[in-house]
């Protein structure tokens, strides 16, 4: 079991991280860039032509170090993101349901809701300079967020009775009833048009990046049977 | 000791080592997304920057 765990988390994270490095720096980073030119004060928004800002600039190119730290920590958090889906899919089997590439890309998509839109919906993917509450209270929210609404989702699809789908329901709404840490001011110099092209794009990048993950995991996971 | 009850205790013996290395993978997931993703040590916030703001994890 444990050797069927580590193979399938490793080989099936590893690969996702790549595609999702690839993805990441195709749609993700020239925002993220963008927006550290308004960041440092080279670019400024609302200035006082009423012109607007240019929608277009500049953006620096490829930079080993930089963009080799990113691309080792996307393969350090997907193989964390599928070891943590791996356990779930171990979890299943022994209860005896069937995994395959087909339902591996629900667990994904399961995983994707859990770990990144369930908190997105109290703390969007954030460019570098937006406002935010203290860390360590973001950071409480966003493991509670996760760790309910992975029972939620849970409880949804294995639970055979309307008082765990009552639960389950709970699970999924209690986060969001708290509400996540809010900011008192918001200090953001990005124009607002990049903020919301960023989180929907990060939002994007990780459900096609979780899908992969689940459909690999389910492949792993039945070559090593 | 006969044959049945052995059978079930190494079914048994199973279940817990396999509820163990599930445990297990749990715990490496949530270490390797801590450590990647929210530990605040200056070094690994820099490194780890890019990708942190990309997948939506508090950051700063």
């Amino acid at each position: 079991m444990l050797t069927r765990i580590l193979t399938t988390a490793i080989f099936a994270g590893f690969i996702t991280a790549f595609l999702a490095a690839l993805l990441q720096f195709l749609l993700v980073q020239p925002l993220l860039l963008h927006s550290e030119l308004f960041e440092s004060g080279v670019m400024q928004h609302f200035g006082t032509s009423g012109a607007g800002t240019p929608a277009h600039a500049e953006l620096p190119g490829f930079d080993p170090l930089r963009d080799g730290m990113s691309v080792l920590f996307t393969a350090v958090i997907y193989t964390g993101y599928a070891f943590l889906l791996v356990a779930g899919i171990a979890l299943a089997s022994e209860q005896g349901h069937e995994i395959t590439p087909r339902t591996g890309i629900l667990w994904g998509i399961a995983g994707f809701v859990a770990v990144q839109l369930a908190p997105a919906m109290g703390l969007p993917p954030e460019l570098p300079g937006a406002a935010a509450a203290d860390v360590a209270a973001r950071q409480v929210w966003w493991f509670g967020t996760v760790a309910a609404t992975a029972l939620g989702l849970w409880l949804v699809a294995f639970g055979r009775s309307p008082v765990i789908w009552a639960v389950a329901l709970l699970c999924l709404a209690v986060p969001h009833i708290i509400g996540a840490p809010e900011p008192d001011v918001f200090t953001g110099p990005v124009p607002p048009e990049i903020a919301a092209h960023f989180a929907a794009r990060a939002l994007g990048v990780g459900l096609a990046s979780w899908s992969i993950l689940g459909m690999l995991a389910g492949y792993f996971w039945n070559k090593e049977a | 000791m006969n044959t049945e009850a052995k059978v079930a205790v190494k079914s048994q013996a199973l279940v817990g080592s396999n509820i163990l290395a599930i445990a297990f993978a749990a715990f490496v997931g949530v270490g390797l997304i801590a450590i990647a993703g929210h530990v605040q040590a200056t070094t690994l916030h820099d490194a780890a920057h890019d990708v942190r703001h990309a997948t939506g994890f508090p950051c700063h």
